[in-house]
């Protein structure tokens, strides 16, 4: 008679499906499709995608790279810490390194180039979150993860770190310049 | 095996006493993790109001590590145990299987949640409940969670055993129970489930001690998301039972369809295990084709299953409404339900905000591009509070106030306060889900205990919509908190004080469930029929608001910088 016990017809298997729930099915079926045609579509017109070159690699093999783009691009250093900011070549390639407690170095970019941005980490798992644009990407130690970005607004933008990384998790903010 | 059989005399359910024994004690045990979780609860939104900010950094993380310890994985754990044990041997009215093994799987459970808290409290363990590596906490933190686990895999395996002990001894004829069905789904899932998580917290807790040297930081997610993302289609494969169960005891709904809605379960078994995937659309590791296919082909079909339970669980209330005679307009049944019963309002409040807020916000959220809008922003929170709170926690309160009774043998104490404790609750908490998932969509980050960013060498201010949002998450926090622990109040007041209810005639015999007769299900057959337009309004209603969301958060998407 009810859910709780066995089906009081034996053949239950054999009874007809109501239209109506055959109608909701089918609703459900289609919309599915379509949100799978949604994220198909967007690959193909959109343009927001996140970008699928990513490599191996280790903290040591990142630092030194990320180290001679700064050493190549340096324009000034802020902040009584003296972090640098590094203008990234107009087209080009730039590194980010996050690291218990920072996003290192500054960037800046100018807005409506597309810049070829390299995210990794040196130890933990760290949450690549630019604020208020709110674009949030994770950054995995052993991972360099290359993201294509074009700034569409000019103006300073924060990163905020939005993976758990320990105690200093909540200062670990970095900056983005978009001239 | 000599063992005893109890007829509830309200709800001629019947308990065999092992069983039935086991059934408390896990549900107690789940009580008193949610009652520690509770208390975690409020320090944690207590420290996230921003005008308040109680606890310092340190005990914060501690602290949210313990909520999501013993939140997800204890409370929820120990009640499934019940709600299998109950599934099983109650409601096919058998022996349970090997109820050593049981008890052993019990006590793993309770050694092991009991370890793992005391590595967390220890403060050398805040690592999440996710404990992404290579972040690590101490060995006695995994190996807890070990014992949890296996402890759980010995009571899906008793609840298998029982199944094949009922059908031997012809307990009932057919097929298994709705219910029971479901509940079987749940086991499949939790038998996965349970490996993947052996798969990947044993070579971490290896890790800990120092026998492996290296685990890759990514594979690690892609595995524990395996288990982090199946254990809550436990969840939801045990509330829709759940749900199903409500329906059934108050109203003697029964399914529109067996076919449909056992085939809806089934879904949940076949693509569920892969839709872990959703956990890594914004990872580098993971190509957008793997992430594509998995998100759609694999959850779409698990969404069009839960679709399909959320027209079902009501047509099947409505159906047995209007079969009563309420018939008027598109929502006399509705009207007419019995609102002012906590199992059934706590049942319905649970339907509609897991259909509405946390149905909907899941599939936004999985979307590969629209993920990157939310990845570890308080929208996820936001968003699971309103699956596996409102959805699972609120469907097993609501399901106690029956259990109480027949199980405890006890009257509920302060029937008015039982009343009101799932609007409490299930309001609340839905709202609070809801700001949450406001103050993500602004680009508040989740786990974080510092909105203004001190010690850090920049400022960064958030907009004031998103402080106006996070003092929401408190109130709202603080009243779901005290609607939750109203709940564990009630539940142990009553089974302390409660008035002693007759338990029942005892046999050492189980009366098995009576065949139903060819002449009753011909009769069944033919003219009963009825249609449910309410159903359709609201499942139509759902429909609107999501396809509304979701595109609006494309468009959302369409203004962020241009990525490739
Ligand atoms: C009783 C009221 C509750 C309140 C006020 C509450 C509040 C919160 C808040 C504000 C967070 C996010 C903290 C952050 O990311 O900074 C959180 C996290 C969480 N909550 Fe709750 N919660 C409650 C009940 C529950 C229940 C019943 C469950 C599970 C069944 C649960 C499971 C979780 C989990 C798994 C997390 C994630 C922890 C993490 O990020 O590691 N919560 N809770
Ligand atoms: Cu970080
Ligand atoms: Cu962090």
């Amino acid at each position: 008679m009810s859910a709780i016990l066995p089906p009081s017809d034996r053949l239950w298997w054999k009874q007809p499906i109501d239209k109506v729930e055959w109608a909701w099915i089918a609703i459900a079926f289609v919309w599915g499709m379509v949100m799978f045609v949604m994220m198909i579509y967007w690959h193909i017109y959109g343009k927001q995608n996140l970008s699928n070159e990513a490599y191996k690699t280790t903290p040591e093999m990142f630092a030194a790279k990320a180290e001679k783009f700064i050493a190549e691009n340096t324009i000034r250093t802020e902040t009584d810490q003296n972090i640098p900011v590094v203008k990234v070549p107009a087209g080009g390639d730039g590194y980010l390194i996050a690291r218990l407690w920072a996003w290192y170095p500054i960037l800046e970019l100018e807005k409506g180039q597309t810049y070829k941005i390299h995210l990794s980490s040196m130890d933990y798992n760290h949450g690549f979150s630019l604020q208020p644009v709110n674009i949030n990407i994770q950054v995995i130690p052993g991972y360099e993860h290359v993201v294509k970005m074009t700034p569409t607004k000019a103006g300073t933008y924060a990163i905020v770190c939005n993976e758990y990384c320990g105690i200093g998790h909540h200062s670990m903010l970095g900056r983005i310049y978009v001239k | 095996m000599a063992t005893t059989y109890r007829t509830c005399p309200v709800s001629g359910l019947q308990f065999e006493d092992q069983a039935e024994k086991l059934m408390r004690w896990n549900a107690v045990a789940g009580v008193l993790w949610l009652l520690v979780g509770g208390i975690t609860a409020l320090l944690v939104i207590l420290t996230r109001w921003p005008a308040i900010k109680l606890l310092p950094a340190d005990q914060f993380y501690l602290i949210l590590t313990a909520h999501g310890i013993d939140m997800l994985i204890l409370w929820i754990l120990f009640f499934e145990m019940a709600v299998l044990y109950f599934a099983s041997s109650t409601l096919l009215r058998c022996r349970l299987a090997t109820p050593k093994i049981a008890w052993l799987g019990f006590w793993l459970m309770v050694v092991g949640g009991i370890m793992t808290n005391v590595a967390i409290f220890q403060g050398e363990s805040s690592v999440m409940f996710t404990s992404y590596v290579p972040m690590q906490a101490a060995p006695h933190f995994y190996l807890g969670i070990i014992l949890v686990a296996v402890g759980a895999l010995l009571g899906t395996a008793v609840f298998f055993g029982t199944l094949v002990v009922a059908k031997k001894d012809k307990t009932y004829q057919g097929s298994l129970p709705l219910v029971t069905f479901g509940a079987l789904t749940a086991a499949i899932i939790a038998t996965f489930t349970i490996l993947a998580g052996a798969g990947i917290l044993l070579p971490t807790f290896f890790w800990s001690v120092g026998l492996i040297k290296e685990i890759d930081a990514q594979l690690y997610r892609m595995v524990w998301w395996g288990l982090g993302h199946s254990s809550q289609q436990i969840n939801v494969a045990a509330h829709v039972s759940v749900w199903y169960l409500t329906a059934a005891v108050i109203f003697g709904a029964k399914p529109l369809s067996e076919k449909v809605s056992r085939f809806a379960f089934l879904l949940y078994i076949l693509f569920l295990q892969l839709a872990s995937a959703h956990h890594l659309l914004s990872d580098p590791g993971m190509s957008a084709e793997w992430k594509v296919l998995n998100t759609s082909y694999f959850m779409y079909f698990a969404v069009m299953a839960s679709m399909i339970h959320g027209f079902t669980v009501p047509g099947a209330i409505e159906a047995a409404q209007r079969r009563k005679g309420y018939t008027n307009g598109l929502f006399e049944w509705l009207r007419k339900a019995p609102w002012g019963n906590p199992v059934f309002s706590g049942m319905f409040i649970s339907l509609v905000s897991f259909g509405f807020l946390g149905g909907i916000s899941g599939v936004v959220l999985g979307t590969e591009q629209i993920n990157m809008l939310m990845h570890n922003t308080f929208y996820v929170p936001g968003h699971f509070h309103t699956t596996v709170v409102t959805g699972t926690t609120l469907a097993f309160m609501s399901i106690t106030y029956l259990l109480v009774p027949v199980l405890f043998r006890r009257e509920m104490i302060l029937p008015k306060l039982c009343q009101i404790q799932p609007y409490l609750f299930g309001i609340s908490m839905s709202v609070l889900g809801l700001v949450m998932m406001g103050a993500g969509t602004l680009g508040v980050s989740r786990r974080h205990w510092d909105m203004a960013f001190s010690g850090a060498p920049f400022q960064y201010e958030w907009p004031g919509a998103a402080y106006l949002m996070m003092g929401l998450t408190g109130i709202f926090g603080v009243i779901a908190v005290i609607g939750g622990g109203l709940w564990i109040l009630l539940v142990v007041g009553s089974l302390l004080f409660g008035k002693k209810l007759d338990g029942g005639k005892v046999s050492n015999q189980p009366t098995p469930i009576p065949p139903s007769t060819q002449a009753a299900s011909a009769v069944a057959h033919g003219s009963d029929h009825v249609g449910v337009p309410g159903t359709v309004v609201l499942a139509l209603l759902l429909f609107v608001c999501f396809v509304l969301y979701y595109f609006v958060n494309w468009k959302y998407l369409s203004e962020v910088w241009l990525l490739s």
